[in-house]
Order: structure tokens, then sequence, then C-alpha cells
């Protein structure tokens, strides 16, 4: 089945199989999302990525495109609403972007930066967790996981190796590893595998790559996110340097893999939305 | 502990799904998951460890580290607090000389808070390894202090101590019907499969769990998938706090309940059935066993039931581990499935891609007991009663601040005022209706109904006097939320714990009028972000007394355009400490403007 949908006022076409995420992300429409990836299993928990759809909110990244539906992305509702989801994230773990190794190439970074996020609102909780450098090229900060689960489903699905999983109930969520000592290093990963470089924030890092491009020659220090996910930003080869897993031939190709359709046509993206802060 | 393993395995018939049952057995003999069993049982399952970690850390009755050979835990439910719990637990605490949350030196004894337990009619409540303790004083806690501390088994216990009543108050269309085992499967084949499910169709019973979705509907989704098999299940997760009713039929009335299961199972075309009984309920495990093993031996249960030919249909039951989300039907199945219970992503609804993602009908305990009466009396009998949108009877468990507690059964329509009556309620401040997530109803709306179309409800139904102070339940039902949310998406994960911290800070008197806006807005992003019933009802507490009582909201507040978010002289008690002064002018003033 394929027909056309209609998100913010804009005709999006859709294929066979496709959601409402990624019949607009090949569309040039960016909806932001943090747990989803296209060749990725939905999963739908970050819920950055929920819209209006025929008026019933629900998550772009796990619901199935349909003829005729009605999507509203851009509310100024919902656009709050994403930043307030985005702060609680900030907040719920300890993201020091400054000095962060993967600033520039961090998705939270930078759909924080789409939201035009300024401060992080809420509390902090100052989350105790420990750091996980035992393995010789891959190091876990977990202070910087988000659960969006994409290791998980990488190492399951893309790997075929089970490494991660999340373990924990409702705020006391951990990332855990399938290792008899549950260290990294004992682990079946190799640095290779996707689930290395799946990370959409700094929490799974390969060692020795952090700085190969500099800050200020990153991903997004010259593209937005809306551009990137869309493939519309064309990446030189040195800012993801270290970050393969964002080479735009390798999202084309899995986007195609999707029955993605290959007619990429431009939509224009409203501005960021220009929203108060303080009182 | 490999050849108590193999033994765990062998009763699981080594299969993965039936991994809480394992890891229950292994919990209560060796008081936690040792790594060691988690590697033998990854190992011999083919699952990876990290599931067995993620299911032990997810259900509050399994734990990584060892706890108590008398492992005791109190339900904090509102109306055991009500009933004087917190005085009860510290009292507790000195007997044993254990501090709540942790295991004593000498590994003898645990004590924990656990949420509602389900005994709200006669509580405070509590579990001792599992078994449901009543009615708690000081003077039983006394005799349980000392047969701990002389190693006394369970079975040496008085009796009384786990004695749980059944109080039926107020019996109505079902609960006085007279009922003979096997009627129900009787009148189903006599009639014709079709045609009963077209009986419970006209009588439009919808499911008694809450939401109210059309059984009938239900049934016939699931009975049309092509996929097969197709599996029963009976939701007997009953984790709302306040509620009991389902303890109650699953302890009077199993048999019509199960009956209700194998007539859906009839008319759906199924040949298994699973029961998923909460952990707090263990006490009903053995005889629930009992029950079925009876219905086996009567023909009611098995291969070609009462002689139809090609007939076949059992029941397993499973026991949860303490998770309030289990009761949600996707996560309850992935609990059946051996996994934490996080509710799924829909579409696909559970009747398509349920259990082993095969077509699915779970529903309430209540439901599978009312369908055997309307099997046997026919839909109209059913429909006569109640209002147009919402049909039958409903079982109520009324408890709180009311003369008789217990299980009540009224006509959908009743209004809130006639059951104040009925359970001896006065000088009513409001109810809780449905739990926390339902409605605070106050004492100027009593006029409103139970019904789906006005206040619904699966069974909860607290009574609250003018001696309660309302931020005492509201912050009982926030942290309940913020303790039982799954932790799956955002805005419920991060959002309950943010809505338990903002409203601490404005009932302890440290909020601003900015604050209470913050918490209103808060409760609009978990409300209208998460991923399922959990999070969409998690701010109902906060929200529903604020519209019935701003101004005790905003009585709370500091009358200041700036307050701090702490307390800066308490801060400094450590300097004083250390510094071995208390005097004036060791203290500081709180900055007003």
């Amino acid at each position: 089945m394929s027909g056309t949908l209609c998100i913010d006022g804009i005709a999006v076409p859709f294929s066979d199989g496709q959601t409402i995420i990624e019949a607009a992300r090949t569309a040039g429409v960016y909806i932001p999302y943090l747990c989803h990836r296209p060749g990725y299993a939905p999963y739908g928990s970050c819920k950055l990525c929920t819209v209006k759809v025929n008026g019933r909110t629900n998550t772009a990244c796990t619901l199935p495109a349909a003829d005729g539906q009605t999507v509203i992305s851009n509310s100024p509702d919902l656009q709050h609403d994403r930043q307030r989801i985005t702060q609680m994230l900030f907040v719920e773990g300890n993201h020091f972007c400054p000095s962060c190794e993967k600033s520039g190439n961090c998705q939270l970074q930078a759909v924080a930066y789409h939201q035009n996020m300024l401060d992080n609102h809420y509390p902090h909780f100052y989350a105790q967790r420990e750091m996980d450098a035992s393995h010789p090229d891959i190091l876990i900060d977990h202070d910087r996981c988000i659960f969006c689960n994409l290791c998980v489903r990488a190492s399951k699905e893309k790997d075929g190796k089970d490494v991660f999983g999340i373990a924990g109930r409702g705020i006391h969520k951990r990332l855990v590893i399938n290792s008899p000592s549950g260290k990294l290093k004992d682990s079946e990963i190799s640095v290779d595998d996707e689930a290395a470089h799946v990370c959409p924030t700094g929490a799974i890092l390969v060692k020795r790559s952090a700085y190969l491009a500099p800050i200020g020659e990153r991903i997004y220090d010259g593209h937005p996110i809306s551009e990137v996910a869309c493939e519309k930003a064309v990446i030189k080869a040195g800012e993801a340097s270290g970050y393969p897993s964002c080479d735009p031939t390798k999202l084309a190709e899995s986007a195609q893999q999707n029955g993605g359709p290959d007619s990429h046509y431009a939509a224009t993206m409203p501005p960021a939305p220009d929203i108060k802060h303080g009182r | 502990m490999n050849s108590f393993i193999r033994s765990v395995l062998a009763e699981a018939d080594y299969k993965p799904e039936r991994l809480l049952q394992m890891l229950r057995a292994v919990q209560a003999q060796y008081l936690h998951i040792p790594n060691a069993a988690i590697e033998q049982l990854a190992a011999a399952l083919h699952i990876p460890r990290t599931q067995i970690i993620a299911v032990a850390e997810f259900y509050s009755f399994l734990h990584l580290t060892p706890q108590g050979r008398y492992d005791i835990h109190i339900s904090d439910s509102i109306t055991d607090r009500m009933l004087g719990k917190e005085k009860l637990l510290n009292y507790l605490a000195e007997k044993l000389r254990v501090n709540v949350g942790e295991v004593r030196a000498d590994g003898l004894v645990s004590l924990n808070n656990t949420s509602c337990t389900g005994m709200c009619d006669q509580g405070p409540a509590g579990l001792v390894n599992g078994y449901a303790l009543t009615r708690l004083d000081p003077a039983r806690i006394d005799v349980i202090a000392k047969l701990i501390e002389q190693q006394a088994p369970l079975s040496d216990w008085p009796p009384e101590f786990f004695a749980v009543e059944e109080p039926v108050r107020k019996p109505g269309l079902l609960l006085n019907q007279p009922f003979e085992n096997g009627a129900a499967i009787r009148a189903t084949f006599a009639r014709g499969l079709t045609e009963t499910l077209a009986e419970v169709d006209s009588s439009n019973l919808r499911g008694r769990g809450g939401a109210g979705f059309k059984t009938a509907l239900k049934w016939r989704t699931c009975a049309q998938q092509t996929a097969t098999p197709h599996y029963v299940i009976c939701n007997a997760d009953e984790g709302e706090p306040g509620t009991f009713k389902d303890r109650m039929l699953l302890d009077l009335y199993a048999d019509q309940v199960f009956e209700g299961m194998t007539l859906c199972a009839a008319i759906i075309g199924s040949d298994q059935g699973l029961l998923y009984l909460r952990a707090e309920y263990l006490f009903l495990y053995e005889q629930l066993q009992r029950v079925l093993k009876r219905r086996r031996d009567s023909g009611l249960l098995g291969r070609n039931i009462l002689g139809h030919d090609g007939f076949d249909f059992d029941i397993e039951i499973r026991m949860g581990a303490g998770a309030y989300i289990c009761g949600e039907a996707s996560a309850q199945i992935e609990s059946l499935e051996g996994k934490p219970g996080i509710p799924r992503v829909k579409p696909p609804n559970s009747v398509i891609c349920g259990y082993q993602r095969k077509p699915t009908v779970v529903d309430n305990v209540e439901t599978f007991f009312a369908a055997t009466h309307i099997a046997v009396q026919g839909g109209s009998w059913f429909a006569e009663v109640g209002t147009a949108q919402s049909t039958g009877s409903k079982l109520l468990s009324i408890s709180g601040d009311c003369a008789r507690p217990g299980i009540y059964e009224y006509p959908f329509g009743t209004s809130i005022e006639e059951i104040l009556q009925d359970c001896g309620a006065d000088d009513v401040m409001g109810v809780q209706v449905g739990g926390p997530s339902g409605t605070f109803i106050s004492n100027r709306e009593l006029q409103r109904r139970i019904a789906f179309e006005d206040l619904s409800t699966a069974g909860s139904f607290m009574v609250f006097n003018n001696s309660r102070n309302i931020f005492d339940i509201v912050q009982n039902f926030t942290d309940f939320f913020a303790h039982e949310s799954c932790g799956f998406c955002t805005p419920c994960r991060v959002g309950t714990t943010l809505l338990k911290n903002q409203l601490r800070k404005i009932v302890e008197g440290n909020g601003a009028a900015v604050d209470l806006e913050e918490l209103n807005e808060i409760c609009l992003v978990v409300k209208n972000n998460s991923h399922c019933g959990l999070g969409d009802s998690a701010a109902n507490p906060i929200l529903s007394t604020l519209a019935s009582y701003p101004e005790l909201y905003l009585k709370q507040l500091k009358q200041s355009s700036f307050t701090p978010g702490f307390d800066l002289d308490a801060t400094l008690a450590v300097a004083r400490r250390m510094a071995q002064r208390d005097d004036d002018a060791a203290h500081l003033s709180q900055v007003e403007n």
C-alpha cells in the first residue's frame, strides 16, 4: 500500500511499510527523534516524535503511514512539549556538553538546538552512574545514556550478538552489558559492530577517535539536524570521522533497503519556534 | 545450587516464557537471584543474561542482593496509612531492630514498604515471604517480632494473622444469582457458540478492568483471526490501590471465573488459558490450583470438555512478581513471556497480536465472572440493569473512612451519595473513584454516578472524611506512580519523579506561585506524551485536586515573588554540629522579599 499523507500542510508520499516518521524524513520533512533510526525496528520510547494524527496523539516513529492521514507536528503545543521532553533527558542524566567528546556530533545536543533549548528548566537529578572504560576500544559513559535502546537493537538485530540490555524500573533504569562480569571488556562486542557506533549521545564512544574531527568542524556544527536527518546536508568525510554510521551514503542505502522512495524533494522547514523562557 | 536450578528448569519445562516463575522459586530458595543462577538459567534457556537481570530488577519482589529470611513488606496504600500504618511500620522496625528498606546484619529479617496489597478493607496489611498479613496492630507486631527472633516457620504462626475475610456487604444482580458449575458451558453449547456471542453482544457487557471495551467485539475480533493458536488470559493483577473485588471473586467464585474463561475459549477457539495472578495474592495460589484440579477431574477442563468432541481447554496459573504496570494488558503479556512488564506499542492490539504474537483475549476477572451469568440468563437479562451505555452491575471495593468497608455490588448509574449512605460514611470530604488513576470527587459532587459515561472505575472506591489532609492523599498517589512507572518512555520515567518532587516542594511550603504553575505544566507534559495509561493518569490526583481545591494549594504557597528552593539555615546544620554550637548567631534568617 502506498499513498499520500499530509504533514503540517505538506503533502508527503509514502510507500508500503513506512512509518510516518520515515515517510516524512524521506520527503525532507523533519520530525525530531532520538530513539528512532532508519533501518531499525521502531521502538517509540523517547516520545520526541509525538504528533497529532487525525486529532489523536501518537508517535510518528511507530505509527504506520496511511493514505489521507492528517498529521500535525509543529504546533506550538507539540513544540513546547518536545522541548520539555528534551530537557527531561538532560536533567535525568549528566550531560556536560562543553566537555563531552561527542559535542557537535551528538544527536541529543543537536535536537536540543533544534528545539531552541536554552536551559535545562528542571532541577537536576544528579544521577550517580559509573563509567565503564574496561574495553580496549570502546568506552561507556553511563552518565549520557538516554535509554533509547538503539545499541540493544543494533547488537541484537544487526550484529547478532545481544551485547546490551536495559534493566531496572522507572527512574532506576540502567544500561546493562551481557557479560559474566557485567563489564564491556568481557562481552562479545567489537569495535566494528554497529552497536559501537549507533549511540545518539556520547554514552558509547569509540576510543581514540574523539577528536579526529576538531570541535567546530563536526556534523552539527555545519548543518542543523533537520537537514542531516533528511539527508539534505552533504557531510564531508572529516566531519563524521570516527562515526561511520553518520555516512550519508550509508543512510541513503538503509533508506533504500527500507523501501524509501529515492526522489527527495525539499520541503521548507519552519523556523525554530520562538519559545519564551523564564518569566 | 546446580541441582536446584535444574529442578526449577524442569518444573518450568525449560520454557523461557516461565522465567518469572523460575525466578520466584530461586528468590524463595536463596533470598535473591544469585549470579550463578543467572548464568545457569541463561545458558539453559538460551536467553541473554541481560534479560534475566532486567526481569530481576523490574519486579519489586525479585532482588539481586539477599533479603532477610523473613522478608516483610508493609502496604503503603493511603487507606493503610489512614489506619495508622506509619506508626506501625516504625514500631515494627524498632522491634525487629532493622531500618525500613534494609536487611538486618544477621540476615534474619528485611523490612520494606510496598504498593497496595489489596487488603484495604482489613488493613494495615503486609506480606511476610509473600503471604498476606492482615489487621496488623501493636499486639500482633509484638508476637510477630518474637516469632521471627525464635525463627518459627510461618506454619507455626497463628493462622488468624493470615486470615483474609471477604466481606460481601451488598450482593446485587450477579452475586445474588445462584450458579451451578458447568451451567454456563452447557448453556453456551446448547444455544450455540455464535448465538452465545450474540447474547454477550446484546448484553452490552464492557470490560470490567476499567477501560470498558466492549467484550463481544473483543471476542469476535479474536475469533476471526486466522493466525493460531488463540489465547485466553484472565487479568488478575489487581494492582490499583483500593481495589480488592477480584481477590474476593477468586477466593469465593474461582470456579465461575474459570468457567467464564472456558466459555470464552469455546467462542474464540482457544485451547490454552492463563491466569495472571498478582504476587500479593499468593495466599490464593494453592486454593486456585485445587479448583483447577477439581474442574479437570469433573470434565470441565482438559480434553473434550463435558463430552464436546474437540473442545480442549486448560488453564495455567502464572504469578506476577510485583509491578502495577502488569495490569496493563500488553505489559502483562510481556510479563507472561518472561520479560519486564513494558506496555507494547499499539497498533497492533493484543487481540490481533498478543501472547506469543498470537491473537489473545485479555479480560478482567469480573468480566469472565459476568459472562457466565450472561451465558446462562441471556443478554437482555443483563442489559435491563444499569444505564444505556453501561449495562449490568459493578462490584466496588469500598475502603477508607466508612463504618462498613467491603464488597458492594451496584447497578451502573448508582450515585456516589447512595453508596456512601450504604457503607456508613459521614462527614465526607471526598471520594477517590477508580483508585489513584481515577477521579477525586469532592463532597460538592456526590450526585455523580458510577458509569462509563460519568465515573468509570475498575472497582476502587476510597472514602475520606473531613479530618483527612488532601495533600497526604495526593502525595501518596503521586509517589505511587513514580514508584510504579515502568520507565520505558521519557515523559513518564522522568516526569513522574519531577511531579513527586515539585509537589513535595509545594506541600512543604517551599513553593511560590510560579511553582504551582510549573506543577500544572509538568502534569500536562506527562499526561499528553506518555506511552500508556499509567503515564496518562499519573497526574490525575494532582489535576483533579487542583480543580477541586485550588484554595488549599494556594494556601501552601509562600507569599513572595521569589522563594528559595531550599532552607538556607538548614544547610548549615552540619557546620553547627561540627562547631558544636547552636546559639542565635549560628543561625541565618531566611531572606524574604
